[in-house]
C-alpha cells in the first residue's frame, strides 16, 4: 500500500517522513527516524517502554498510528535533556540508583513528567497510580517512586 | 598482594560503599544506551520464526519452497541447517545439554509446544518476512499433549521422549536427583511432631522487558558478528559456535545493553539462526521477538508439585525432612532440580535429609533459569510447613528457626560442609527490626483481614571464570573491562573498586564491558557471581598496575621499587628516600610511560573460588478484601547478608527487586494453558506482573558481614532476595485467614475459592 507522507514535530524540530497506513508511531520512530531511545516491550500497550507525548498527553507510541503524528507535537526520550543539562527527574534517577537494566527507564521517565506536569505535588500513592502504566521488572519500584518523589519536592522549590 | 586490601578498611574507605553515579547511567536516562534490537546495519534484512502451531505434533516434513520464491526472500532455515546432536550423546555447554539446545531452537523430529520454532526465514522486511513465513508447508502428525505435571506422570500419559525412562519404562520423568543425609525413617522415628503437606506452584514468567532481539552479520570470509543482548557473550559466542559449525575463532559476540535477563538470557534462541539466515542470504539479519513469543517461547521457569514431610522434637529440635520436588522442564529435559533439592533444607542444622527432585516433561516451552533456579520452589514448600510447625509446638517462628540454624561444620544435605554461616543474623535483624515489632491492626476496616508472615531462604551463590583488563590511559585515567554483561549496575560496583585501590577520583574510571575479542573469557551474569567474581579480578588486575606504577617511579628516582608507596592516587618515596623526591601521580606516570618501559595496564583471568552462600529472612504484613479476594502487600522489610555492599543502592536494589519478583509469584503471575495445550495469556495485560500501585517501598536490610574469601568481602546477593517471599506471603495469608493455602499464587478467584470451603 502506499506510503502516507506525514510532517509532524518531534522535540521541537520539524520532521517529514513516509509511513505505511498500518505502522505504529513507535515503528516509525524507532525503525525509520532512528529514535531508538523509545524502546517496545510489548506492542500491546501493557508495558509502557515506548511511552512519549503527543501534544502533551502522555501515550504509547505502539497504540499510536504514524500517520496520525501529522500536524501534532511529539516528545520523547531524546528531547528530555536540554544539550548536555539533564531533567531535573533524568538527574535525580542517576543520583537515586532509579534503574537497573534500564529499558523501562526511557518510558518511566517521560510518564514521571507527565505525572509532575499535571500534578507538581504528588502522594506516594499517587506516583505509584502515575506510573502503574510503566513495568520495570528489575527495581521493584522502590526506587523510582522515591526519586519521583524528590525531583517533585526540589522543583516545587526551584521555580 | 594483600597490602592493598588491607588498607581497604571500611572506615578509611572513600569510593567502596559510596552511592556514586553509575559510569553507564547517563545513556540510559537519554535513550542512548544501545539494547539489542536498537541496532542497525547498512544492508540489513529481517528474520521472522514460523512457529508450531500445535503443542504436540511429528514433523513429517516441511516444503520452503514457496516462501523461497516469494519476492522479497532472501534466506529460508529449518531444523536441517543447525547442527544436531544426536540423542545418544550429551554434549555440555555449562549446564546446558546442546542434545536439547539444538532442538530447542528449532524443532527437530517433533514440534513439542506451541510456539516451537519449525522454520525461519530473512527477507527485506519484516512484512515480506511474515508473509512467507505463511507460505511454508509443514506436514505435521498431530499427536496428544500434556501440559500439566499431575497428567505427565500418570501411566497413560502421552510420552514426549521414548529415550527418557524411568524406572525402566519409557516415562515423562526425564531424570532425578537426590540429596541424602542420615537415614530419615530413623530421624521421623524420633520425632514428637511431624508435618507433611503438598504444595503446587505455577510456571511463571522471567518477565525481562526487553524481548530477545539479536543482529548477525556473517562475512563472505566465515567469520560473525553477533550483536545481541545477553547475560554472556562468551555464553552466546560457544553455544552459537556449537549450533551452527562456525568455530568461536570465527565468532565475534558484541553485548548490547541487556534489558533485564534473570536468567532467562543465560541461553539463546535466536543467535544461530540469525547467523545461518546471514550465511544463506549474505546479508546481516535482524531478528527481534514479539512479546507474544517471547512469553509463548522462551522461559519461563518450572511449576511445581512438591510435598515436604519435617520431623521435629517438642522443643523444636529438627529431627529428619523429606522433600519429593517434581519440576517442570519443559518440553526437553533440565529443571532446575538443583534449586529446591539442594537449598530448601540447607538453612537448617538437620540430620537426617532426603531431597528428591523429578525433572517432568510436558508439552510447555523449556524452561530457562530465573533467579535463583527452582530454590523458591522448594523454599515455599519448606518454609511454609517450618510455619506449621512452629504453630502447632507453640514455638515463636523465629525463634523456631533459630534453634535450628546451620552454623559452623554443619553439614547440608546438598554435600557441602559449611563454614561461617550468617543465616542467624537476618533472622536477629528482623526480630529486631520494627516492622517485626510492631503491633498489627488484624480487623482494620469490615472485610479486611490483616496478617504478618515470615520466612527465610538460601542460595548457593557462584564464583567461576572472569576476566579483567585495567589500562592507564596516555592522559593518566583508568578504563576497566570485564567480560560480564551489566544487568543491574555491575559497572557501578566495580568503578568504586578501581576507583578506591588506584586512589583516583571516581570521575577518572571508566568501565567498559568488553566483546568476546577484546577481553578473556568471563562465565555468565548468574548464579550472584558476577560483583563477587569481577571485583576479585579487578583488584588483582589494579595490585599489577599499582606494581607496574611503583616500579616506574622508582625507575625515574632511581631508587627500589620496594621503597615506593602507593597513596591516593600517587607515588611517594617511602622509608630512607621520603621526601626526597615530590610526589608522581598517575598522570605524571602516564607521561612518561613511553620512556619507562611502556603502556601501563594488566589483566587477570581467574577461575573464581570462595562465594560462600546467601541467607534471607524477610518479614511482611499483608491485608486481604474477604470480598473481592484481593491480597495486598502492605509492608515488607528484607534482611540479608550482602558481606560488603561495594554500591549499597544497586545491593538494596537487588532486594527489592528480587522481593517484587517474589510478590508477583505468590499473588498474581501463572501461565495458563487451553485445551488444545497453547498458552492462553501470552501478554503483559492477563500475566500479570505486579505495577506500581500493587507494592509497597520495600526495605532492604543489609547485614555486612565480610565474605573472608573476598578482597572486598563481597558476597554474592542477586537470588537470595526471590528465595523468601513466597512463603513469606503464604505465611502471612494464613495468618490473616486462618486458612492455609497450599497452592500459588494466591490471586482473588483462588483466594475467594478457598474462603468458600468449609
Amino acid at each position: 500500500m502506499a506510503k502516507t507522507h506525514i510532517s509532524t514535530s518531534i522535540n521541537g524540530e520539524p520532521v517529514e517522513f513516509l509511513a505505511d497506513p498500518g505502522s505504529s508511531l513507535l515503528d516509525v520512530l524507532r525503525n525509520t527516524l532512528g529514535l531508538t531511545g523509545t524502546k517496545e516491550g510489548c506492542g500491546t500497550g501493557d508495558c509502557g517502554a515506548c511511552s512519549v507525548t503527543v501534544d502533551g498527553r502522555l501515550v504509547c507510541s505502539c497504540l499510536v498510528l504514524a500517520v496520525e503524528a501529522e500536524g501534532h507535537e511529539i516528545g520523547t526520550i531524546e528531547g528530555m535533556a536540554q544539550g548536555e543539562t539533564l531533567h531535573p527527574l533524568q538527574r535525580k534517577f542517576l543520583e537515586m540508583a532509579a534503574l537497573q537494566c534500564g529499558i523501562c527507564t526511557p518510558g518511566v521517565l517521560i510518564s514521571a513528567r507527565a505525572l509532575l506536569e499535571k500534578n507538581p505535588n504528588p502522594t506516594e500513592t499517587e506516583v505509584r497510580f502515575g506510573l502503574a502504566g510503566n513495568l520495570c521488572r528489575c527495581t521493584g519500584y522502590d526506587k523510582i517512586v522515591r526519586a519521583v518523589l524528590e525531583t517533585a519536592a526540589e522543583m516545587r522549590e526551584t521555580v | 598482594m594483600n597490602v592493598i586490601n588491607d588498607k581497604l578498611r571500611v572506615e578509611d574507605n572513600k569510593w567502596i560503599g559510596t552511592r556514586t553515579v553509575r559510569p553507564d547511567g547517563a545513556d540510559k536516562v537519554t535513550g542512548r544506551a544501545t539494547y539489542a534490537a536498537d541496532n542497525t546495519m547498512p544492508g540489513m534484512i529481517w528474520g521472522k520464526v514460523l512457529r508450531s502451531p500445535h503443542a504436540h505434533a511429528r514433523i513429517r516434513s516441511i516444503d520452503t519452497s514457496k516462501a523461497e520464491a516469494l519476492p522479497g526472500v532472501k534466506a529460508v532455515v529449518t531444523a536441517k541447517d543447525i547442527v544436531d546432536f544426536p540423542l545418544e550423546t550429551s554434549v555440555m555447554l555449562g549446564i546446558q545439554d546442546m542434545r536439547w539446545m539444538c532442538r530447542n531452537v528449532m524443532a527437530r523430529e517433533k514440534a513439542l509446544f506451541h510456539g516451537h520454532p519449525v522454520a525461519a526465514v530473512a527477507a527485506i522486511n519484516e512484512e515480506v518476512a511474515a508473509a512467507a513465513c505463511a507460505l511454508i508447508a509443514v506436514d505435521y502428525e498431530v499427536l496428544p499433549h500434556v501440559i500439566e505435571i499431575e497428567d505427565a506422570i500418570k501411566p497413560d500419559a502421552p510420552i514426549l521422549h521414548d529415550f527418557a525412562k524411568f524406572e525402566g519404562k519409557p516415562s515423562n520423568i526425564a531424570g532425578t536427583m537426590t540429596a541424602k543425609l542420615g537415614d530419615v525413617e530413623v530421624g521421623f522415628a524420633e520425632a514428637d511432631i511431624i508435618v507433611e503437606r503438598t504444595f503446587r506452584t505455577r510456571p511463571i514468567h522471567q518477565g525481562y522487558i526487553e524481548p530477545q532481539a539479536c543482529t548477525v552479520s556473517y562475512s563472505a570470509d566465515g567469520r560473525a558478528t553477533i550483536w545481541s543482548s545477553s547475560q554472556g557473550q562468551f555464553m552466546v559466542r560457544a553455544m552459537t559456535s556449537l549450533l551452527t559449525g562456525v568455530p568461536q575463532s570465527n565468532i565475534r559476540a558484541i553485548p548490547a545493553e541487556i534489558g533485564g535477563g534473570f536468567g532467562a538470557k543465560t541461553i539463546i534462541y535466536l543467535e544461530p539462526v540469525a547467523l545461518l539466515l546471514s550465511k544463506k542470504s549474505g546479508r546481516p539479519v535482524k531478528m527481534v521477538m514479539t512479546r507474544e513469543e517471547v512469553m509463548r517461547a522462551t522461559g519461563p521457569t518450572s511449576g511445581s508439585f512438591s510435598t515436604v514431610k519435617i520431623g521435629a522434637k517438642k522443643d523444636g529440635t529438627f529431627v529428619a525432612a523429606k522433600g519429593d520436588f517434581y519440576i517442570q522442564a519443559g518440553c526437553l529435559p533440565g529443571g532446575p532440580l538443583r534449586g529446591p533439592v539442594g537449598c530448601s533444607f540447607a538453612p537448617y542444622d538437620i540430620p537426617n535429609v532426603l531431597s528428591v527432585g523429578y525433572d517432568v516433561v510436558s508439552n510447555r516451552s523449556k524452561v530457562a533459569a530465573y533467579r535463583a533456579p527452582g530454590a523458591p520452589l522448594g523454599a515455599y514448600a519448606a518454609e511454609c510447613v517450618v510455619d506449621e510447625i512452629a504453630e502447632k509446638l507453640g514455638m515463636d517462628r523465629l525463634e523456631l528457626r533459630l534453634k535450628n540454624t546451620a552454623g559452623p561444620g554443619t553439614k547440608a544435605a546438598y554435600g557441602a560442609t559449611f563454614g561461617k554461616v550468617t543465616f542467624e543474623e537476618t533472622i536477629e535483624a528482623i526480630q529486631n527490626h520494627e516492622h517485626y515489632k510492631a503491633p498489627l491492626d488484624r480487623n482494620p476496616r469490615p472485610g479486611v483481614k490483616r496478617g504478618r508472615g515470615v520466612a527465610s531462604g538460601f542460595w548457593y551463590n557462584a564464583g567461576g571464570e572472569s576476566s579483567a583488563q585495567v589500562n592507564i590511559t596516555e592522559d593518566g585515567n583508568v578504563v576497566v573491562t570485564t567480560g560480564h554483561p551489566d544487568v543491574g549496575g555491575s559497572r557501578a560496583s566495580i568503578a568504586n573498586v578501581a576507583a578506591e585501590l588506584l586512589g583516583v577520583d571516581h570521575s577518572r574510571v571508566s568501565v567498559l564491558i568488553g566483546d568476546t575479542a577484546s577481553i578473556g573469557y568471563s562465565n555468565l551474569t548468574g548464579g550472584s557471581r558476577v560483583t563477587f567474581a569481577s571485583a576479585m579480578v579487578v583488584t588483582q588486575s589494579a595490585e599489577k598496575v599499582i606494581g607496574q606504577l611503583k616500579e616506574r617511579a622508582a625507575k625515574i628516582w632511581k631508587i627500589d621499587p620496594e621503597a615506593v608507596n602507593w597513596d591516593n592516587g600517587e607515588a611517594t618515596p617511602a622509608g630512607p628516600n621520603a621526601g626526597q623526591f615530590p610526589p608522581l601521580t598517575l598522570a605524571d606516570l602516564a607521561a612518561k610511560a613511553t620512556e619507562t618501559g611502556g603502556p601501563i595496564g594488566a589483566g587477570v583471568q581467574l577461575n573464581t573460588t570462595g562465594a560462600d552462600p546467601g541467607f534471607a529472612t524477610h518479614v511482611v504484613d499483608v491485608e486481604v478484601d474477604v470480598d473481592l479476594g484481593i491480597v495486598r502487600v502492605l509492608r515488607y522489610t528484607a534482611a540479608q547478608d550482602v558481606g560488603r555492599a561495594l554500591h549499597p543502592s544497586y545491593v538494596e536494589g537487588q532486594i527489592q527487586g528480587g522481593v517484587v519478583q517474589g510478590i508477583g509469584w505468590a499473588l498474581s503471575e501463572e501461565y495458563l494453558y487451553d485445551k488444545q495445550g497453547r498458552l492462553d495469556n501470552a501478554g503483559f495485560l492477563d500475566y500479570r506482573m505486579p505495577v506500581c500501585s500493587d507494592v509497597p517501598m520495600i526495605e532492604a536490610v543489609m547485614l555486612e558481614i565480610p565474605n573472608p574469601k573476598h578482597p572486598q568481602g563481597v558476597r554474592g546477593v542477586g537470588e537470595a532476595p526471590i528465595v523468601p517471599p513466597l512463603a513469606a506471603i503464604s505465611n502471612a495469608v494464613y495468618d490473616a485467614l486462618g486458612k492455609r493455602f497450599y497452592a500459588l499464587p494466591m490471586s482473588p478467584p483462588k483466594v475467594l475459592e478457598r474462603l468458600d470451603e468449609v
